[in-house]
């Protein structure tokens, strides 16, 4: 085969987007999947939807979501930690997203069942998004996009910031590719977990990893280490508190927990570390991944009573559950004394009001600590249950700086001449911490086009 | 818990799915799934009688196998539907033929195939092989009070046995008879099931050897079904021309009875065997070996009746005329034996499935229109 224009490195949204964007542009692609054909695609296999600005109500979307209403939130969730000018550009070019995506193949519907709260805001794939990737692979081939699976980019030659090949490592053996330009569009390293520890310590053994085994972040570390500025911070990610029985990669969203504001939540010595009513679930629950990572051994576990067994999504594993709060303590691990006495002494804060699980209710407690804000109630109806948690990471933050044309950045400043970057390796630029669901898919998209689009112009040139 | 390992596979697969929902927009089954936190096992046998195997959830599905949480719900759901048509069999000693059902059926049709030769040969061994043109050419090999006598036995005996099935069903998953006789949800679920709504992979196309929505199976389906209507209307014509009009058969080729029988027959035909070739070209992953029989024996049923009836049609003023005529009552007569006792139960099971859940959409629209 010969060298194509472009190599990208990844399968996931952003990499499609950038091999259909060149393709269409008239370059030659060859897409480099690291994982095997099932697996392709990295995180982009478990999401459901991306965050698209749109100035009004859509058959799907329940009503207009202005570039400003956008920044404003990007702006809040992460507390003024995101590159202002790539944002506003990511976030004026999403507007045009919604037509372009659905051009490539892709459907969309209403917000699912359980997701009111993004029916505004947030499209949906049909299907979900290995829906969406289906798409995208089939349009890209139908393109003439060649795809390899099993193929990872395990080194890359880099001369003064400009890409010469790139060594792949493909089913076990290893072979070298030129290419005009090259676009990383591999991830993060969330599944790497000597690089965790490297951030987190040796807490992140206990960390359970939501998405792809494979985003083990080689392709990352190699730019870093030949010349390419970072941006972000090693420890930020996003991170919630996922069932501790869920599998060590890949067990997706439906190990999620959304009873967390229902009950209380106890560390390994039976004792209350945060409050669980702070505010609404949609706005809390990316801070719970990080609040139990800080706990000794990162486990914590959610318990609550009958009452409120049915008030949340269900989810994949069953409650662990027992007649009383003593003959439950000891299914967690937990010291029936300690579990006891944090139940009792949260039962006597409780102050009577009127529960309500839609709004920000009047159910708070008085004189603990912490407190609970909203939907404090007694937990005393058997049987109890309880869902042991632990932090599972969905992506990481740490990544490569890009300018508006989606190139990477040389630690000198200087911007790399064919060498660019999308989705959640530069991830950073946009998010410096915090997160709004469907944001990642915006990046994945919106950078990806960008990046096919200047990448083919650079290999025309 | 549950009563069999299919039941118990298609409730641990509904619980993982409760818990996704990415795939809500591609069907009834997930809505309905929403609806529910538990999954009894009558609950179960309404979901996956509302499964129409388009095959879509599974390509999507991020936790397909090979990932470790092993999702395949089109599999899991036939098989849970198999069962279901087992078990709710009447008479209930009939059950074990789904399982050996390619042989039963076979059987059967060879038996009423060998009674038709030997009775024609009894009444009229020289005629059998003779040229009859005449009107009531038919007639003279077996009188037109014997076949009515044979056919409306049988018909009547197998509309029993569907009904008496179609009532266990009915009461397997626990719904109000209300349901079922309300013209309204009567109605919606006769638009959903005469448009295939839910064979269509959510809009996209089906799929059937791998994630591309380029099957045909909807459209086959639609010529098997319209070619069977457009038989059974022929059929219903030439009764009326013998009893009201006097006029016997043959009837010329130009004639209602046999245009709409030629029509009907072609699309049989072209219908089941387009259908019959998906089957054996559908992923491997998403067949069900078991069932196999019983999945291919009432569309090869049909195929065969077009194919004898189109025969007959052809070499009717041949000495094969009665060799052909008993071939195909042979085979209609076994037809109608086995339709309680194969597939094409699934056409009543999966209506009645969608009038429920008619019922239970009406329900959730006007729980979510409450202020």
């Amino acid at each position: 085969m010969p060298d194509p224009d472009i190599l990208i490195a990844g399968g996931g949204n952003a990499a499609l987007c950038a091999a259909i964007a060149a393709r269409r542009a008239g370059a030659s692609v060859l897409v480099l999947e690291a994982a095997p054909r099932f697996y392709r695609g990295g995180n982009s296999r478990h999401t459901r939807n991306m965050r698209l600005a749109h100035d009004t109500a859509t058959e799907n979307l329940t009503g207009p979501y202005t570039e400003d209403e956008f920044w404003d939130d990007l702006l809040l969730v992460t507390g003024g930690q995101t590159d202002e000018n790539l944002t506003r550009l990511m976030i004026g070019e999403s507007k045009d997203m919604l037509g372009w995506i659905a051009e490539q193949g892709v459907r969309f519907q209403p917000s699912l069942g359980g997701t009111l709260s993004l029916g505004r805001t947030n499209s949906f794939f049909l299907g979900g998004g290995r829906a969406m990737l289906n798409t995208l692979y089939r349009t890209a081939e139908t393109l003439g996009v060649t795809v390899r699976y099993d193929s990872e980019v395990a080194d890359l030659d880099i001369d003064d910031g400009r890409f010469q090949s790139a060594t792949i490592l493909e089913r076990g053996e290893r072979r070298s590719i030129s290419a005009q330009a090259f676009i990383a569009a591999s991830g993060g390293f969330e599944a790497n977990i000597e690089w965790l520890k490297t951030a987190w310590g040796p807490a992140a053994e206990n960390f359970l990893i939501r998405g792809s085994p494979y985003n083990r972040g080689t392709v990352l570390r190699c730019l870093l280490d030949k010349g390419v500025a970072a941006v972000g911070d090693p420890t930020q990610c996003h991170a919630v508190a996922i069932d501790a029985r869920a599998p060590k990669f890949d067990g997706g969203i439906i190990t999620r927990l959304d009873c967390v504001v229902f009950g209380i939540v106890v560390n390994k010595f039976g004792k209350r570390f945060h409050d669980e009513g702070e505010d609404v679930w949609p706005k809390r629950y990316a801070i719970w991944g990080r609040l139990v990572a800080a706990q000794p051994d990162q486990i914590a576990h959610i318990i609550f009573d009958a009452p409120s067994l049915t008030l949340f999504m269900p989810s994949l594993y069953p409650p662990i559950t027992a007649p009383t709060i003593r003959e439950l303590a000891p299914k967690l691990d937990l010291n029936p004394d300690a579990l006891e006495r944090t139940l009792t002494a949260f039962n006597h804060a409780v102050r009577p009001g009127h529960f309500d699980p839609t709004t920000l209710d009047d159910c708070a407690t008085v004189g603990l600590a912490p407190r609970k804000s909203h939907w404090a109630c007694r937990i005393e109806t058997p049987p109890f249950y309880a869902y042991p948690v632990r932090p599972g990471i969905t992506f990481t933050y740490l990544g490569t700086r890009v300018n508006r044309e989606t190139r990477l950045i040389m630690q000198s400043g200087r911007p790399s001449s064919n060498m660019f970057a999308a989705g959640e390796i530069m991830a950073g630029n946009v998010l410096g911490r915090g997160y709004a669901a469907g944001v990642g898919m915006t990046i994945g998209s919106v950078f990806g086009r960008i990046a096919g689009t200047e990448a083919a112009r650079h290999a025309r040139d | 818990m549950h009563a069999t390992e299919a039941l118990a596979e298609a409730g641990r697969l509904m619980t993982v799915c409760n818990s996704c929902r990415y795939c809500e927009g591609l069907c009834a089954v997930f809505p309905a799934m929403e609806m529910r936190r538990a999954f009894p096992d009558g609950d179960l046998a309404y979901l996956a009688n509302l499964c129409h195997n388009c095959g879509a959830c599974y390509y999507d599905c991020q936790f397909a196998p090979p990932h470790e949480f092993n999702v395949n719900v089109p599999v899991v759901l036939a098989k849970v539907r198999a069962e279901s048509y087992a078990r709710n069999a009447w008479p209930g000693f009939f059950s074990p033929l789904f399982a050996r059902n390619a042989r039963a059926t076979s059987l059967v049709a060879v038996v009423s195939l060998a009674l038709f030769l030997a009775g024609f040969a009894i009444v009229d061994a020289q005629g059998l092989l003779l040229v009859h043109t005449c009107p009531g050419a038919f007639y003279v090999l077996m009188s037109h009070t014997a076949m009515v006598l044979v056919f409306g036995l049988a018909f009547l005996a197998a509309l029993a046995a569907l009904g008496a099935g179609l009532a266990n069903f009915w009461r397997g998953i626990s719904e109000p008879l209300a349901t079922l006789t309300s013209p309204a949800f009567f109605a919606e679920a006769a638009r959903d099931a005469v448009r295939l709504r839910y064979l269509d992979g959510g809009g996209i196309g089906c799929m059937n050897e791998d994630e591309r929505p380029t099957d045909r199976r909807a459209l086959f389906h639609h010529l098997t079904f319209w070619g069977f209507m457009l038989c059974f209307a022929a059929t219903c014509v030439g009764t009326f021309y013998h009893y009201v009009l006097g006029r016997a058969a043959p009837y010329p080729w130009w004639d209602l009875p046999v245009v709409l029988g030629t029509a009907g027959g072609l699309g049989l035909l072209a219908g089941t065997s387009g259908l019959l070739h998906a089957k054996f070209r559908r992923d491997p992953t998403l067949r069900d070996p078991e069932n196999l029989g019983m999945d291919t024996a009432f569309t090869a049923s049909l195929f065969l009746t077009a194919l004898s009836g189109l025969a007959l049609l052809l070499f009717r003023a041949t000495p094969a005329m009665g060799i052909l005529l008993a071939l195909h009552l042979g085979i209609v007569l076994a037809l109608f034996l086995t339709l309680p006792y194969g597939k094409f139960v699934h056409g009543l099971y999966r209506f009645a499935a969608l009038v429920r859940y008619a019922r239970e959409r009406r329900a959730l629209a006007a729980a979510a229109a409450e202020p």
